[in-house]
């Protein structure tokens, strides 16, 4: 408020009738630009005739741009100018015409979307009537209609609706990423306009308000309106980008438009990503400038003393252009400025580009990938991440949806005693269910789900044998929960759950003949095997996560009245009565079998209550339910009370489904020495029961340690004993760490014995996330084999990622499918989105996408490997070409003076990057393949190199350097000495400039395309072409016809008729090819003999090693139970609130969504499976959302 | 069946390129290929190289320095004069005859015709023919484009004005009878540099197209005067000329001055017995440290003589047999990959 008061201070605002409303809008900008804002966006850069001066311009910021332009500036300098002007315009040329194309392709695109967004039509109150009008056309001021599933096309002060009390509900994925629903609620005064045209258009009212800016949570405005002034807040305020949702309309007030709108406020931060190659070569490029200045300044002093020495005394012949030494070395210090400029290809950037181009097409052609279900391929979606891809160490992925398909299945059970359900009998393995593949006809139900499955029909006998237990066990099922049916059509049964488990057992219970049907706040209704039954309804006796099971109290239709419940095992077993010992004993070990398999389990008793007791304790509940002070305790107390002496009925299992070979590729990647961190915003059990599933915890590992302090004291004392444990010699000390550079700590790998787990709760994960104890936990993470961070929020997964990336040297990625994943996917290095489940958002932020998780193995091992292989390769095989053929100049130089004169012919100096060895060098960083696929997968240590960064770093770059070294002496000396003093067989000239000049570059173009080593049919060809290329364009260049046309600019005519027909150039050529060739594979033999890299092992290991198979060990320590169940359900349900939306009055439906603060979120922020009950395949953006959003249709409990 | 294709319509191709199955072969460094093809390629380098040593070792080369930088030298005093024309004589015995055909050579040493500016010191347009370029001679040939009088030099530039201009003549002295040996300066020059890159003016006589200009500076005689013997030998297409204007790519060279004429008593080539050579001497190279000699050389399949590519071939065909050695000796120790 305090910005609005200052702004009133300054009184330069006028009062402008816009469309009859009065609109006065405060601007720090321009009053009279804030008037005429349109809401019409624009993120393109440029227009037809801004497009080339803007291009070129950004251009030739680029470092490297900006260098060859000075280049061709000295080289119009005649005094300096060593080189044709040419010989750089055409690579500029070329680079620019090529980048400038891409530049246009996307601005293209961005102008074609602001296009579709700015003609999107919405209706807009103008002259009293409700006119279509584009986007673009809305101005600040205006009055627009929104309807159902629109989004909103500006930022809006919301003034009526069609709900009651003014709400509406909006999605605000595209902002913040949120899908649950959202409440914004006019004001009253507003409110009362309702649809009511004419009175909207006689709507009089002065709005004051914040100046734009980018806080999607907070606004401060004031509205004057008929003598009153109404406070503004974000709850009255529509946002540009949200959804309107299951509201038929409503109106708004143009408040923002356009670029002042907070989503576009928003925009344009994202950050560029930069792989670690890029840096490596931009610290590498300013090396070599360094190193160029270096040659450069030897040759200038070599001038200047043979100026000096000789130059001075050969004027006869030369005269000079200055007597002064040093003025001469001077200027060669530029004329080789521009000779040597080639070991800074100005090609090496856009030959990077292109070949991570080339490597993005493969991922998105990949069939390996592609997920046929969906009919979704992968996608990479940045193009210039791919080397990255080869080089990550830690994987963050997200757990539901990601690594689970966020589908319960109910799967196992047992009843008294007795196990069902498919492999239950522990004689059966996994590979042989034969007996079970059948699956249990439901047709005697007819309220059946269909698409539920179960294997195992003895159990369906047991119900039909009126088996009491089983009966038992189903009815409890079907009324011990707190979902809602929906019946659209008699018989056609929906159900609506706060968490998948229940949606999944209400259906088991549904189709083994207890069908759930109705429910009212007193009472539930179900069929019990075909016979309707109501039974009353008396109390709930609600979930929460210290107590870890709900009941239920009903009155039977029989009137016998019974409680119950359901639970976490080892809460449930404390309150068993004694006589159920024994069946406890039996229940344990297929909890213990369940658990092994990494289900979900819950207990189930039941206990008959007297009735007398039950008046008199509910009169205690009702008491205590009013109390005013520890209502919760007096509540749990009672609870306490009456769940005790329990009968145990049996328990149930649950599948949270995994995602097709989760398991094995979360062994294959850290078989790769990748390390895996789940981060999820589930419960600590569900998160460690999945890493059970997924093989990322293992019974076998040492210790599982579990981080759930409430302090940061607690938090550090338990961080500190997991590491003592782990490793008892442990620095205490953090402060023992290498400092890098730039004074950033680098923490480095500890080895420990064993493997360890990590499981760190949200609200610890926030005190180890300060900065006094991050280094402490990451220092424990990182010794870990596996990490769950659980009940975490989305800002928690991105620190956590910026943790790993501030202290760790190592590459990132983060693999997540909702919008709570945006932000961990924008924060690490690349970030991947899997496609089709929880909506776009996490696709839409990330590098690269596809439909399943276990694709990411592929995407890593295989063309992340090649990828990063292949930019490496290019990069040391690029470096190498063009040093080799700038050191030739250096070398020369000590033979001609000094004077900057080129070895080779300025046409060839001109087309060797271009023509002559671009093509064979993008074969080979398009092809190369050192392993293929298979072996890729079989062999997942060969990642490793990739992690560590062996393939390219200075070390190799410098290796590379000194190969070029000894090619370029090579390449100089052996021509030099073989054409000394020689003459052709006829005795005419061969020793001559011109010969000498074709001869060694001959020879350097044979030296360094033989020096491939992967020859696909297309490398080949590239190679032989472009061999076959120089002799066509050198004898073109070379001929009588070019040199009569311009003889000034081929001055070689001849020189390739008359050199290339004598037998000592080839023996030349041939020596020199030989000879660069020869050391690279003595030193690569005698490596691999002698010390044989992980590459080198696996290419020598014949027999692939058989997976396998999987053993899951029984457990025998650990708990089963997880679900996923929000606290405050039962009070909902037996409130009667919410049940349908008739029933919702005024009043108590926004005081409760006021209760829940701003947001109208009751699925939690973070719970992972989708509030909004979009189903799996999203290709329907609309989707008809139900009764506030409360419960998820369980459309997708069965596959 | 249409529903289908649109189901699996984003499914990629499936080919070898877009599914990376492209065949490919990659050179496999297994002990079974390296050494024995190291084996191989010694050899065969072994081979090349004592052919070529050979050869260049049956190539006879006979140098002579006349610098005359060192007191005792014939030419000598020519060398420390100014004189324009001075004369001095080079005498040498061969004992066996110097078999044909034998080239006549001068040689320069330190003599930078590599020099940047050197080299760029020429008109082509004006070489080529082109009359525009003679009356405005391109400034490249600066500060030979014009003399003091502001006329254009025809040709211009550093390397048409330091054209060598000593000149030679052979004599045999049998018996006490000296007799010339004709020396043949027809061919010398590159075929294409004769008939394509450098060309006269069509103009006649070929003195019309020079007036208005003036000589090189060095020139004693115009360009359209260079040979009186031949009138076709003159202008840019003096073989001399053209000798010199393919200039050299390192400090040392030799040019093709003459070939000795294979008639008479040299069908066979030089006969044994005493020669005198008779320079005129005008090319001034002391100054800069220079060294002229003439080099009497005949040639082989592989061009003049040069023992070093016959060399480098032994050397490196015995490196590569010894390395193939002590590869052997390295896998029979460390023995990877196990090949079982």
């Amino acid at each position: 408020m305090t910005q609005i008061l200052s702004f009133n201070k300054l009184q330069n605002f006028s009062k402008v009738t816009l469309l009859s409303v009065l609109f006065l809008n405060f601007c720090h900008i321009s009053f009279s630009f804030c008037l005429l804002q349109t809401n019409a966006i624009k993120t393109s850069k440029y227009n037809f005739f801004t497009f080339l001066p803007l291009n070129l311009f950004e251009q030739f910021q680029r470092i490297a741009n900006a260098y060859f332009l000075f280049l061709l500036v000295l080289q119009v300098i005649p005094q300096i100018s060593s080189l044709s002007w040419f010989t750089t315009v055409v690579p500029l040329i070329l680079v620019l015409t090529v980048t400038a194309a891409k530049d246009a392709t996307d601005d293209i695109n961005r102008h074609r979307s602001d296009n579709r967004v700015n003609n999107r039509k919405v209706q807009v109150l103008i002259d009293r009537k409700l006119r279509s009008e584009k986007w673009m056309n809305v101005q600040v001021g205006d009055i627009i209609k929104l309807e159902n599933n629109q989004f909103v096309t500006a930022d809006l002060l919301l003034l009526s609706s069609s709900e009651p009390l003014n709400l509406v509900y909006i999605e605000t994925a595209e902002l913040d990423g949120e899908t649950n629903l959202k409440v914004r609620q006019a004001l009253p005064v507003t409110g009362d306009l309702g649809d009511d045209i004419e009175k909207l258009a006689d709507f009089n009212g002065e709005v004051r308000c914040e100046p734009p800016n980018n806080r999607l949570d907070r606004f401060t405005g004031v509205l004057s309106f008929a003598g009153q002034k109404y406070s503004l807040d974000n709850e009255k305020i529509l946002l540009r980008g949200c959804t309107l949702r299951n509201t038929e309309w409503c109106f708004g007030l143009v408040l923002f438009g356009g670029p002042e709108t907070k989503l576009m406020q928003n925009c344009g931060k994202s950050t560029f990503k930069r792989t670690s190659i890029d840096r490596l070569m931009n610290i590498l490029v300013l090396f070599i400038f360094g190193f160029l200045a270096f040659m450069c300044s030897v040759l200038a002093i070599g001038n200047y003393i043979w100026e000096r020495n000789e130059g001075s005394q050969f004027t006869v012949f030369l005269p000079r252009l200055e007597d002064d030494p040093a003025f001469s070395s001077f200027l060669t210090f530029w004329s080789y400025v521009i000779i040597l400029n080639t070991v800074v290809p100005i090609s090496l950037y856009v030959s990077v580009e292109i070949i991570r181009l080339g490597n993005s097409f493969y991922i998105d052609w990949d069939r390996k990938m592609y997920y046929a279900r969906n009919d979704t391929p992968a996608e990479a979606r940045t193009t210039t991440l791919n080397e990255e891809l080869g080089q990550i160490k830690y994987v963050f992925s997200d757990k539901t949806g990601t690594l689970t398909q966020n589908i319960m299945i109910f799967n196992k059970c047992t009843i008294n005693g007795k196990c069902y359900g498919k492999m239950c009998t522990p004689l059966t393995s996994p590979h042989q269910p034969k007996q079970y593949t059948d699956t249990v006809d439901f047709s005697f139900n007819p309220l059946a789900d269909s698409r539920f499955v179960f294997h195992d029909h003895s159990l369906v006998e047991a119900v039909k044998l009126e088996n009491t237990e089983v009966h038992a066990f189903f009815r409890l099922l079907a009324l011990c929960h707190t979902v809602m049916a929906e019946e659209k059509k008699e018989g056609e049964l929906f159900y609506q759950a706060q968490s998948p488990d229940e949606g999944a057992l209400v259906t088991a219970a549904r189709n083994f003949g207890f069908v759930f049907r109705s429910r009212t706040p007193d009472s539930i209704s179900i069929v019990e095997m075909g016979k309707q039954c109501n039974y009353e309804l008396l109390a709930i006796l609600d979930f929460n996560n210290v107590r870890k099971r709900m009941s239920v109290i009903v009155r039977s239709p029989e009137g016998k009245l019974s409680l119950y419940c359901k639970g976490a095992d080892t809460i449930i077993y404390e309150r068993l009565h004694q006589s159920c010992s024994k069946l406890m004993d039996v229940t344990t070990e297929h909890l213990n079998e369940f658990a092994g398999d990494g289900l979900r389990t819950l207990a189930l008793a039941y206990k008959d209550l007297d009735e007398e007791y039950f008046n008199q304790w509910i009169q205690r509940h009702h008491e205590a339910n009013t109390a005013l002070e520890d209502r919760e305790g007096k509540l749990d107390q009672l609870y306490e009370e009456i769940e005790k002496d329990l009968l145990l009925l049996g328990a149930t299992a649950i599948e949270d489904k995994l995602q097709d070979g989760v398991p094995q590729t979360i062994e294959q990647l850290s078989k790769a020495d990748i390390k895996i961190w789940v981060l999820t915003g589930d419960k600590q059990e569900t998160a460690e029961n999945i890493g059970y599933s997924c093989n990322l915890l293992r019974e076998e590992m040492n210790d599982v340690f579990i981080i759930s302090g409430n302090s940061l004291e607690d938090v550090q004392q338990e961080l500190r004993n997991a590491r003592t444990s782990m490793k008892p010699d442990a620095a205490e000390n953090s402060e023992f760490l290498p400092e890098m550079d730039k004074g950033v700590k680098v923490v480095t790998d500890e080895v420990v014995n064993g493997e360890y787990g990590l499981v760190i709760n949200g609200h610890s994960l926030a005190y180890a996330l300060e900065h006094s104890l991050e280094l402490e936990f990451l220092r424990t993470a990182c010794m870990c084999k596996a990490v769950i961070c659980c009940r975490v929020t989305p800002l928690q997964k991105a620190q956590v990622v910026e943790l790993v990336k501030k202290y760790k040297k190592a590459v990132t990625l983060a693999i997540g499918d909702g919008a709570n994943d945006v932000s961990m996917i924008k924060a690490a290095h690349i970030g991947v989105g899997i496609s089709g489940q929880e909506g776009m958002q996490a696709v839409l932020s990330s590098d690269y996408s596809f439909a399943q998780f276990r694709f990411l193995q592929r995407l890593l091992l295989v063309h992340g490997r090649w990828s990063y292989l292949r930019m490496c390769k290019f990069l040391r095989y690029f470096f190498y070409k063009n040093f080799t053929f700038t050191f030739v100049h250096f070398w020369f130089a000590f033979f001609c003076g000094f004077s900057a004169q080129t070895v080779y012919d300025e046409w060839f100096i001109t087309l060797y990057n271009l023509m002559y060895t671009a093509l064979p060098v993008l074969g080979m960083s398009l092809f190369d393949q050192d392993v293929n696929d298979v072996w890729s997968f079989q062999h997942p240590q060969l990642y490793v190199p990739g992690q560590l960064n062996l393939y390219f770093s200075k070390k190799s770059f410098f290796k590379c350097a000194l190969h070029s070294c000894y090619s370029s002496l090579v390449l100089f000396f052996i021509p030099y000495a073989a054409m000394y003093d020689t003459v052709r067989d006829d005795g005419k000239d061969i020793a001559d400039y011109q010969s000498f000049a074709l001869l060694t570059q001959t020879c350097l173009l044979f030296a360094v395309s033989i020096q491939m080593s992967y020859w696909t049919a297309v490398n080949t060809f590239f190679v032989l072409g472009s061999l076959a290329m120089y002799f066509a364009v050198t004898f073109t260049m070379y001929s009588n016809g070019m040199f009569t046309i311009l003889p000034s600019a081929f001055p070689f005519i001849g020189t390739a008729r008359n050199s290339l027909n004598q037998p000592n150039v080839w023996l030349t050529i041939f020596l020199t090819s030989i000879l660069c060739v020869l050391p690279v594979i003595t030193n690569r033999f005698l490596m691999i003999q002698l010390c044989p890299t992980i590459n080198d092992k696996a290419k020598a290991t014949p027999a692939p090693p058989t997976r396998r198979a999987r053993i899951r060990r029984t457990s025998s320590r650990r708990s089963g139970y997880a679900f996923s169940h929000a606290q405050g359900y039962g009070d909902l349900v037996t409130s009667g609130r919410f049940l349908r939306r008739p029933a919702l009055t005024r009043s108590s439906g926004f005081t409760h969504a006021g209760r829940t603060t701003t947001s109208f979120s009751p699925m939690g922020r973070s719970a992972g499976y989708s509030p909004t009950g979009r189903p799996q395949n999203n290709k329907v953006p609309d989707v008809e959302v139900t009764s506030l959003q409360m419960y998820r249709t369980i459309t997708d409990s069965a596959p | 069946m249409v529903k289908q294709e649109s189901e699996s319509a984003n499914r990629p191709d499936n080919t070898a390129f877009t599914q990376q199955r492209l065949p490919a072969w990659q050179p496999i460094l297994s002990a079974g290929i390296v050494i024995p093809g190291f084996v191989l390629i010694g050899l065969a380098f072994i081979g090349i190289g004592v052919a070529l040593l050979v050869t260049s070792r049956s190539i006879q080369v006979l140098e002579l320095d006349y610098t005359g930088d060192s007191n005792g030298s014939p030419c000598s005093s020519c060398s420390q004069s100014d004189i324009a024309n001075c004369k001095c004589s080079l005498n040498f015995t061969l004992t066996t005859l110097f078999q044909g055909p034998v080239f006549f050579y001068y040689g320069l040493s330190n003599y930078f015709q590599n020099y940047r500016r050197y080299g760029a010191s020429k008109d082509d347009n004006q070489l080529y023919g082109d009359l525009s370029s003679f009356t405005s001679p391109s400034s490249s040939c600066s500060p030979y484009n014009y003399d003091s009088s502001k006329k254009p030099i025809v040709p211009c530039g550093s390397i048409a004005n330091s054209m060598f201009n000593d000149t030679f003549t052979l004599t045999r002295t049998v018996s006490g009878t000296t007799n010339n040996v004709t020396l043949d300066g027809k061919g010398i020059a590159w075929w294409t540099d004769y008939n394509i890159k450098y060309r006269n003016p069509s103009v006649t006589p070929l003195k019309n197209a020079f007036n208005g200009t003036v000589k090189p500076i060095n020139w004693a005689k115009p360009a359209y005067e260079l040979d009186a013997s031949d009138r076709s030998n003159n202008g840019f297409v003096n073989q001399d000329f053209l000798v010199w204007m393919r200039r050299a790519a390192l400090p040392n060279f030799r040019k093709l001055y003459r070939r000795i004429d294979a008639s008479g008593d040299y069908q066979k080539g030089l006969p044994a017995g005493n020669y005198t050579i008779d320079i005129t001497y005008n090319y001034p190279v002391r100054a800069f440290n220079g060294a002229k000699k003439i080099v009497f050389s005949n040639v082989s399949w592989m061009g003049g003589s040069n023992e070093f590519l016959g060399i480098a071939y032994l050397v490196i065909g015995s490196l590569c047999v010894v390395m193939s050695v002590v590869m052997l000796i390295v896998y029979a120790k460390f023995k990877f990959p196990d090949e079982e």
